[in-house]
């Protein structure tokens, strides 16, 4: 089936998008036995240096109901300069801008290759970005010198125009305002009580324009005077402000023997959204908190400021043993949703050693597509880079981030919209298009994802609705128009439209070729996102259950066997990995909270539900390559078998990036041998996983956390951790010991679990 | 020596009059009397302990009851003999002499009567006035200082009262009783001749003046003579005697009399008639007080419906008076002719003891009451002389002069019962006397005779010319004609305070003695601690305290101390001692924790200690164990402070710390107003500039060394702003804050420094401060928050602190505290006007109780151009022992000098902080009520968050069981704070009195200033609660009650018709009339809501000597400032007559100064002072003087600077022009005066005190 994986890549080049299935079943019923459902992962923005924008707008259908975005499919007229709308067979005139079109002179969104294609709108005022920094200041000194340093870094970084303000909070919350030489001012909050937006605005002096005094005057613009003492453009107060940034202290209240410092970061989010709410509604900002701790007073709090209370585990939670944890994460989404709905993105950079409560912020980030950045300190190059990465630009040197985007999926009539599983939230657009049967953020055909990078990706989930009875025609193609409006960084606005459109088959008749189009490593995340945003909300046990049933049934149905025959079961090569994928799914960390705190969890749950595929799929299963003298570099199985004494093994997890020497390695190493010139190959060999692995570490965002470990290190246990257990101290003499490093645990190996998979899938008892 | 003690008084009296002749001496040493009694009392005056002994030994001695009186009666004996050889003399020989005479007589009459002690008191007072003007300054003064003796004494006869019930001219007379008896008659004449005697000296001084003149040519008897030859041709005669009567007024006394003379003519046609034949009596001396008060009484009577009786009491007693003495008969003879002149005239010549019948009603009264005898006599004698004049003008007036003579022999003999008595009184009149006094009513029984003499009132006017003749002459006549009662026959206060000054002043006072009576607040003396406090740190209303309930209920005095008790000593007395026990801390009575002090009695060897106060055994502690020496002290007692000083310092330990914590050293955190008012006027640039430097002067321990205190700053509008001045910081950082609802202080660390760490910050701060706000727009302010916010940082920084707000505008924005403007006129004089002192919230009640549990004072800067409603941004202020000071109007350039001396005082001055109080008492009396700015969370703990060495807690004792006259009354006052360098410290003062068991003991031991002070602070609450009528109403019946008792229990038995008045209270009329003409209790239309809840707040906190000079401001006539000497002149007394027309007065009441400037000041002075030639170029704007490069100048501009060092509160200088519209605002504080706002003059309200103490005596 190569042709059916070029397609999908080809196809992912061009669009973004993998569908679970690239041949649709076409009726409900059909699809339903399915397993996975239709699906897809789709990533908005994907980059497309190849795609430049067109500096026009979009055409829409005219029907209210529909406004679908003429596109390649669209059947057009010429002649009669009139389109029809393949969605919902609207037949439009073109505007008078395309007058002069025909067969010969067609507009590039009529063009095949441009199914995906980015317009520029000319309408609105442009507003700069919008930086707002939200500084914890209880941190130890060499983490706060750090993170100022970091801040001040980063100020270089932005955008000249971009509008920057900044908030900083311990015990207080202190709004600063920059406008003002000298003297340095700041406007301060206690951080126990909850303020309005509304109060917030009269306290920070924002609501003058409303002011009575003011009646009777046409509505003006917000006083760009009040607005801007707290928000400036970076090359106005870049030195202003990286004074304020040097001169910041740390919390000066004393923090008494046995007691955390009072942390009041539900204040200060709830004010840095209440401020850029008030001001700059609508407008792409990026709310940055940069925390040091749990949040530990006022609303919001995570846990008390007794050291001897220590923050919420699983084990608490399981119990129903965390006191502040309802409440908070309630405070958290609220404050997400109001931030997203104006269109702003939260990020909350969180290094400590200690858990830092995002398990109840993870929302903020969440719903707003904002970044989380977990560490153990800033003064950590993981932070220091990580965060240099936020401001990537891209070829055209515009950064790698855009603002408030809006998603809007329309699909032909045989289908509906389920749901989507990503950072975004739903916009309650209610229509025909809604399916009923929701999954993930559900009930509507538009999503709102105010923080978008190249590389998010949200997983879209449809529902066939077509019913038997009503056969789709022969070679009937189903459609999914994607409208993504955005601000882009460089403050235009814009509209990226995709329109994917894939032939139906009946599953009765073709089921062939359904199978042949299954694509599994998207199936595979598809399901794993379906299976973490259960995870959310369900007991994780639930949720592996599930998954099992779910992958029993599709082997079920995709499987060749004879009836409890276990031996005789074979699945097509379409689905060969997939059993896999699920077993390392159902031990990773998205779903095992055993050795995760909840903080990790939710950490890891974060960017597993926006990263494109190929990372998911690291995510899912990490890739691991071996280095050694007997040839190049050359990835191996996740498996303990891998683990040799004269190897040196490279394992990206995604979060981590392991290198492991093996036990004869690290003798060497010890020994010095890369020293010696005769050894220069030794050398070279431990360098070459190095080079492997900084080349990872200078793409990913976020970077990994990097780990150079050899046979017996404490920290070798991430690298044993993921490997299948296919060696473990209880079969460890039936397989041999020459071979690979046994791996001391009670887990099933992927061996054992392919077993009762095939056995449980022939089983004509389930 | 101490004029105002009781005790002293008798021998003070005694020496008064000797006094006198040492004040004259050239006149007096002319009388042998004089001679002899100086001698006497010479002694009593070294030694002020010496006053009781001596005097008492020796003057009492003859006379069983009281010393003083026997004195007087002796003295009286020999001086009536004396007085009269001595008058004869000096009437031939110099009028001076002759007033001296008459005054002695009347002196004698006044020890004799009662109450003729007052009229003497009067009479002197004129005379010194009288000499005053007559040019003759020094010898005023010693007049002065001899009169207040008798002047203590106020005994207004009752006959007069009587009389002027029915009549209302003899209402004026009732005050005239009391200056002089002639008064009474006179009343109606003779307060137009006060007036005339005043302004007068256009017509009566004239015909005053010629009288006088006569009676200046022979004493009194001759006077006489020429009186009736004036009163009969008194008018027309007078008119032609006129110039030659001036001079002949300023030398004599007499000149007094003259007055009347005018008076008469506005009392009636008749009366002028009989006046002239009165105005001879009046001539004598007496008259001239009488007159005054008869011209007085006129006025006053339809004012006072029931003073008139008094009045013609009063002018009975002056007749009396006259009677008693021969002087006095002639002033006798005058007030009763102003009488006559109110209606007797037609009556007298009926027949002259049917004047008595008729006048009856005055002088039956006064007969009644007074000695029936003299009386009788004198009245005769007085009616003889009413009679003449009544009945024949002219001729009249001579037989009547011979009745007057004859008279004075009568009232001489009465005067040896009564007389003398009277004399008694006058110096130790209010003490025991009052026998005696009951003689010197007698008098007034001739007073009331002396109705007849209406013919005084012509020459009323004399008395007053005689003292101001000068100025009178310059005054107005329009003043003339309102006379009643004459003004310098009642008690003056200028009198009593010089003569303390000159009694008390010399020497130390040492507090050994148990129950002694301090010196006047007014005096400079200095104090020696042998054991008892300081008067400078405690006062009291009483020394001699009764041993039962039931005696201090009969004599509703008031025992109440003013303590305040971190007073600032003069430099030549010495610190209080501070002592260190150690661990264990301060040695205390097992049962009443009362603190180790010189009372506690050492027993058993020095094993056990008996407490005074509970009279617990406790143990003495072994590391404290001292043997006794022979007499039961311990051998170690005088190097032991606490066994040897009335007041000294415990360093405290832990345990007397809050939360057992050694307190941090304390903080001043500034917050300064910087909405668009205060910035607009410069305010906060002024406060800025200034701080700068002021922050160099942080109080301190000790004078070298660093202050411990820190600083911190908040500006604020609707938010606040705090500002991080760390020093490390290289800009300051300011902090809004807009959450007022919910204050909090957003930073610690930085907040509260160290002046000089970060001096370069804080610098930078109030430089830029001015120019952040300089374009603010915000009008509204917050104000509740600002104290929450200084409050919470002192909370964060844990230590107490003083807040320093700077605010100008009523907070109205929305927070907690926001107040609404209520300002509503209507409500004054209703029910609801009390609603205006009270808050409009409670919220500051309940900060405040916050501020003191953190012992956060507060210290509020107003700066309003409108209503700020200080009664409820007052309240922290007051309950945490803060001040608050106003600035209505603020102008940098007129008040930016007021503001920063006041300031730099309040923030360099010593302060403690987080002070409790606890005054302790012997068994038998407790402290029931405080009056102060402080906070009370029980009912014996006084919390005061600061405590500075201006505060003053007044507290009132009751009984609650007996005491003993052995053991005395003790009182330990402990205060416990926390000292500028936060060092816990414990102040102790102690204070035993003595305990009485007769009612005249208490009467001869109170103080009246103390008494007022109390007086004001109660009824300065009481409007809280009542009325302001109310108030009024308890305040006179109280003191109404007082003297009445005194009347009753102590005051020799007299007419009713005499208002007798103990020498210790006898100023406590004009001083209780200025109290309840004080703004807050009857306010004058101009005067603000804001500015009576002030000037309450105010008075709360105020000590004896700020109340006294706040309620009875300080008049100073400058044209007699001698360049050359230290002295600075006497004082006069608050009244529009004093002031001269050529003079310029300097008036200060504590709070205002003023600069008098009258119309006909020499061109010399005016170059002097302002720099310019003409009066028309003074500039009524200026708010300090031109410095000028000459000695009158530097002169005047130090004494100013002195005046204003001596008060808590820097005075801005006000130059009031005469006839200018600022005139109006300095007439308020003319307190004898009758006021805009309906108060009574001092003569008005001495008649309707009289007649109030008579309702209750009868």
């Amino acid at each position: 089936m190569a042709t059916y994986q070029e397609f999908i890549q080809q196809n992912e080049e061009r669009d973004g998008v993998r569908f679970s299935w690239n041949v649709w079943p076409s009726s409900r019923l059909e699809a339903t036995r399915m397993v996975v459902p239709l699906s897809c992962l789709y990533t908005p923005l994907k980059e497309r240096p190849d795609l430049p924008p067109v500096q026009y707008e979009p055409v829409l259908c005219s029907r209210t109901t529909c406004k679908a975005v003429l596109n390649p499919l669209c059947q057009v007229d010429f002649r009669a300069k009139l389109w029809t709308c393949n969605f919902c067979f609207q037949r439009n005139p073109f505007p008078p801008a395309y007058a002069g079109i025909s067969e010969v002179n067609q507009p590039a969104e009529l063009m095949p290759q441009f199914s995906t294609i980015e317009y520029i709108m000319q309408r609105g005022p442009q507003t700069p970005l919008i930086f707002l920094y939200v500084v914890d200041t209880c941190l130890e000194e060499e983490d706060l010198q750090a993170l100022k340093e970091s801040l001040q870094m980063s100020l270089s970084l932005l955008p000249p125009d971009a509008l920057v303000g900044l908030i900083t909070f311990g015990r207080m919350v202190q709004v600063h305002e920059l406008s003002c030489e000298g003297i340095s001012k700041s406007f301060v909050f206690r951080g126990t009580k909850d303020l309005s937006a509304k109060q917030i605005e009269e306290m920070l002096g924002l609501s003058k324009a409303s002011a009575p005094a003011q009646q009777g005057r046409p509505l003006q613009p917000p006083d760009q005077t009040c607005t801007s003492r707290f928000l400036q453009p970076v090359h106005k107060i870049d030195m202003n402000l990286t004074d304020l940034l040097g001169e910041l202290q740390r919390d000066p209240w004393p923090v008494p023997q046995g007691k955390r410092p009072l942390r009041s970061t539900g204040i200060a989010l709830s004010i840095a959204v209440g401020l850029l709410e008030g001001t700059f509604p609508n407008t792409g900002a990026r709310i940055m908190l940069f925390t040091g701790g749990p949040p530990t007073q006022g609303p919001g709090m995570v846990v008390g400021d007794e050291l001897k209370t220590p923050i919420r585990s699983w084990h608490d939670i399981e119990k129903d043993n965390a006191r502040h944890l309802k409440k908070a994460t309630k405070y958290y989404e609220a404050l997400a949703n109001r931030a997203a709905t104006n269109g702003h993105c939260v990020d909350i950079y969180a290094c400590a050693l200690d858990q830092t409560g995002l398990l109840e912020m993870k929302c903020c980030a969440n719903l707003t597509g904002g970044y989380i950045v977990m560490g153990d300190s800033f003064n950590t190059s993981l932070f220091k880079q990580t965060f240099q990465r936020v401001f990537l630009k891209d070829y055209n040197g515009h950064f790698q981030m855009a603002f408030g985007g809006v998603i809007e999926v329309k699909v032909s009539r045989e289908l509906k919209v389920s749901g989507t599983i990503g950072p975004c939230i739903s916009l309650n657009a209610k229509g025909q298009s809604v399916s009923e049967n929701e999954v993930g953020i559900g009930g509507t055909t538009h999503w709102k994802v105010c923080g978008l990078n190249p590389f998010t990706t949200l997983g879209i989930y449809f529902e066939v609705v077509n019913q038997h009875n009503a056969p789709v025609p022969q070679g009937g193609r189903g459609a999914i128009q994607f409208i993504t409006q955005y601000q882009h960084s460089s403050t235009q606005k814009r509209i990226r439209v995709t329109t994917i459109a894939r032939s139906w088959a009946d599953a009765q008749s073709q089921l062939q070729h359904i199978e042949a189009s299954f694509d599994q490593e998207a199936s595979a995340v598809l399901m794993a996102r379906l299976g973490v945003f259960r995870a959310e909300s369900e007991e994780g046990p639930d949720v592996l259950r599930w998954l099992d049933r779910q992958l029993i049934r599709l082997c079920q149905k995709f499987g060749q066997f004879h009836k409890d025959d276990p031996s005789s079961f074979r699945l097509s090569e379409a689905f060969s990995l997939y059993p896999q994928f699920m077993f390392h799914l159902r031990r990773s960390p998205f779903l095992q909270v055993f050795n995760n705190s909840p903080d990790e969890s939710s950490y890891y749950r974060h960017h597993f539900m926006r990263q494109d595929l190929t990372q998911s799929l690291i995510m899912i299963q990490p890739v691991l390559y071996s280095y050694s003298f007997y040839g190049p570099p050359e990835p191996v199985l996740l498996d303990s078998s891998s683990i040799l004494p004269d190897r040196i093994l490279l394992m990206d997890t995604f979060f981590q990036l392991v290198i492991y020497h093996g036990e004869t390695i690290a003798q060497w190493r010890k020994a010095g041998y890369q020293d010696m010139a005769e050894y220069e190959n030794f050398k070279q060999l431990l360098q070459a996983p190095l080079d492997d692995a900084q080349e990872i570490l200078q793409s990913r965002f976020p970077m990994p956390r990097y780990i150079d470990t050899e046979h017996g290190g404490s920290q070798a246990r991430f690298l044993l951790s993921k490997v299948n257990p296919s060696q473990t101290h209880n079969n460890l003499y039936s397989w041999g010991q020459e071979t690979g490093a046994p791996i001391l645990t009670d887990d099933v190996s992927l061996q054992v679990f392919m077993d009762h998979l095939k056995k449980l899938a022939v089983s004509s008892a389930s | 020596m101490n004029v105002n003690q009781q005790t002293h008084m008798s021998s003070t009296h005694g020496q008064s009059q000797p006094v006198f002749p040492g004040y004259h001496q050239s006149g007096y040493s002319g009388q042998p009397l004089t001679g002899g009694t100086p001698t006497q009392y010479a002694p009593y005056n070294g030694p002020v302990l010496g006053y009781q002994q001596g005097p008492a030994v020796q003057g009492y001695s003859p006379y069983s009851s009281f010393p003083a009186k026997a004195l007087a009666s002796d003295l009286s004996s020999s001086t009536p003999l004396d007085l009269g050889p001595v008058r004869l003399p000096p009437t031939s020989m110099a009028p001076p002499v002759s007033l001296q005479q008459p005054y002695n007589h009347s002196s004698q009459i006044d020890a004799q009567n009662g109450p003729a002690v007052v009229s003497n008191l009067h009479h002197r007072p004129l005379d010194t006035q009288t000499y005053l003007p007559g040019g003759i300054s020094p010898g005023v003064n010693q007049q002065y200082g001899a009169q207040p003796t008798s002047t203590h004494q106020i005994s207004n006869q009752m006959t007069g009262m009587h009389i002027s019930s029915t009549d209302p001219s003899s209402v004026m007379p009732v005050y005239a009783p009391s200056s002089a008896h002639v008064a009474t008659t006179s009343v109606p004449s003779s307060f137009p001749s006060h007036s005339v005697s005043h302004a007068s000296q256009q017509r009566s001084s004239p015909h005053s003046l010629p009288t006088f003149s006569s009676a200046t040519g022979g004493p009194p008897s001759s006077s006489q003579i020429p009186y009736s030859s004036a009163p009969l041709s008194s008018q027309t005669l007078y008119s032609a005697p006129p110039p030659p009567q001036q001079p002949s007024f300023s030398t004599a006394p007499p000149s007094s009399q003259p007055p009347y003379s005018t008076a008469p003519p506005t009392s009636q046609a008749p009366f002028s008639k009989v006046s002239p034949s009165t105005q001879p009596p009046y001539s004598a001396a007496p008259p001239t007080v009488q007159p005054p008060y008869s011209a007085a009484p006129p006025s006053s009577q339809t004012p006072y419906s029931g003073a008139p009786s008094p009045y013609s009491g009063a002018q009975p007693p002056l007749q009396p008076y006259s009677g008693p003495q021969s002087p006095y008969s002639s002033a006798p003879s005058l007030s009763q002719p102003p009488f006559s002149g109110t209606q007797p005239p037609p009556q007298f010549p009926g027949a002259p003891p049917s004047r008595l019948a008729g006048p009856p009603v005055r002088p039956p009264g006064m007969q009644g009451p007074p000695l029936p005898q003299p009386s009788l006599s004198e009245p005769l004698s007085s009616q003889a002389n009413h009679i003449a004049p009544g009945s024949l003008q002219s001729g009249v007036g001579l037989p009547r002069g011979p009745p007057a003579a004859g008279m004075h022999n009568q009232p001489s003999q009465m005067g040896a019962h009564g007389f003398q008595p009277q004399q008694n009184g006058a110096f130790g009149q209010v003490r025991g006397p009052q026998p005696a006094y009951g003689g010197s009513y007698s008098g007034s029984q001739n007073f009331g005779a002396q109705p007849p003499p209406p013919a005084a009132p012509p020459q009323s006017r004399l008395d007053p010319d005689a003292i101001p003749s000068p100025q009178t002459t310059e005054l107005p006549a329009v003043q003339k004609t309102r006379h009643r009662i004459d003004p310098d026959a009642i008690p003056s206060p200028i009198q009593v305070i010089e003569d303390d000054k000159a009694n008390r002043g010399s020497e130390p006072f040492t507090t050994s003695i148990r129950g002694q009576v301090p010196p006047l607040v007014t005096t400079r003396f200095q104090v020696k601690d042998q054991g008892n406090a300081s008067p400078r740190y405690i006062r009291c209303t009483a020394y001699n305290i009764p041993c039962t309930s039931d005696m201090a209920k009969q004599s509703q005095i008031p025992l109440a101390a003013v303590i305040k008790p971190l007073a600032q000593l003069p430099p030549d007395e010495a610190l209080p001692y501070i002592v260190d026990h150690g661990e264990t801390g301060p040695i205390r009575c097992n049962r009443c924790k009362a603190y180790m002090c010189p009372f506690m009695q050492f027993i058993e060897g020095g094993r056990r200690f008996q407490c005074g106060f509970c009279s617990c055994v406790s143990e003495v502690p072994p590391h404290y164990f001292q043997h006794l020496d022979h007499t039961g002290k311990r051998v170690d007692y005088c190097d032991r402070p606490e066994l040897s000083m009335g007041t000294y310092e415990f360093l405290a330990t832990v345990d007397y710390c809050k939360n057992n914590k050694i307190p941090q050293p304390p903080a001043f955190i500034f917050l300064i107003d910087v909405s668009y008012n205060a910035v607009k006027n410069g305010l906060v640039s002024l406060i800025c500039e200034e701080l700068k430097t002021l922050l160099d002067c942080l109080p301190r321990e000790g004078p070298d060394g660093e202050s411990c205190i820190r600083v911190g700053f908040i500006t604020y509008n609707k938010v606040l702003h705090f500002y991080n001045v760390k020093s490390s910081l290289a800009q300051p950082q300011m902090m809004v804050v807009s959450d007022v609802a919910d204050m909090f202080v957003p930073l610690l660390d930085g907040f509260l420094v160290n002046v000089n760490e970060s001096r370069a910050v804080i610098n930078s701060l109030l430089e830029q401060i001015p120019d952040m706000f300089a374009d603010t727009r915000e009008t509204e302010t917050v104000f509740g928050p600002v104290i929450q916010a200084g409050l919470e940082a002192l909370k964060a920084a844990d230590c107490a602190g003083k807040l320093f707000i700077f605010n100008s505008t009523l907070p109205i924005a929305e927070a907690p505290g926001k107040l609404k403007n209520r300002e509503d006129k209507k409500l004054i004089g209703t029910d609801k006007e009390k609603t205006l002192f009270q808050p409009q919230t409670s919220f500051y009640g309940s900060l405040a109780k916050d501020c003191v549990a953190q012992g956060c004072c507060v210290d509020l800067f107003l700066f309003p151009n409108q209503y700020v409603d200080v009664a409820t941004l007052g309240v922290v202020p007051l309950q945490t022992g803060g001040s608050v000071y106003k600035y209505t109007y603020f102008q940098v350039a007129v008040d930016g000098e007021r503001f920063l001396n006041d300031l730099r005082r309040d923030v360099q001055k010593q302060i403690g902080f987080d002070a409790v109080m606890r005054v302790r008492t012997s068994t038998g009396i407790r402290a029931t009520d405080f009056f102060g700015a402080f906070y009370m969370s029980n009912t014996t703990d006084v919390e005061l968050a600061g405590l500075d060495s201006h505060k003053t807690v007044t507290v009132e004792f009751r009984h609650d069981d007996k005491l003993s006259e052995e053991s005395g009354a003790l009182i330990q006052c402990a205060v416990l704070y926390t000292s500028c360098s936060g060092q816990r410290r414990l102040c102790v003062h102690n204070l035993s009195l003595n305990c009485c068991t007769q009612l005249a003991e208490l009467y001869r031991n109170c103080e009246t200033d103390c008494l007022i002070n109390f007086f004001a602070k109660y009824a300065y609450r009481s409007v809280l609660n009542g009325t302001t009528k109310s108030v009024r109403d308890s305040l006179i019946n109280q003191s109404a009650q007082i003297l009445a008792c005194y009347r009753k229990n102590c005051a020799s038995p007299s007419s009713a018709g005499q208002l007798i008045l103990p020498e210790c209270l006898k100023l406590l009329p004009v001083y209780l009339n200025c109290v309840l003409k004080s703004d807050v209790l009857q306010p004058s239309a101009d005067v603000s809501i804001d500015d009576r809840a002030y000037l309450r707040q105010l008075v709360t906190s105020m000590d004896v000597a700020e109340s006294h000079v706040f309620f009875y401001p300080q008049l100073l006539p400058l044209q007699k400032l001698d360049v050359e000497s230290e002295a600075i002149p006497v004082a006069i007394r608050d009244s529009e007559e004093r002031l001269s027309k050529g003079g310029i007065y300097l008036l200060e009441n504590g709070l205002n100064l003023f600069l008098w400037v009258g119309a006909n000041v020499q061109q010399e002075l005016l170059l002097n002072i302002f720099n310019t030639p003409t009066f028309g170029q003074v500039d009524p704007n200026m708010t300090n003087l031109p410095v000028l490069d000459n000695p009158y100048s530097r002169k005047l501009r130090t004494f100013i600077e002195c005046l204003r060092v001596q008060r808590p509160r820097y005075m801005k200088l006000l130059v009031v022009k005469q006839e200018d519209k600022l005139e109006l605002i300095f007439k308020r504080f003319l307190m004898e005066d009758k006021s805009s706002s309906g108060g009574a003059s001092y003569a008005d309200f001495l008649c309707h005190m009289h007649k109030e103490i008579r309702q209750l005596l009868s």
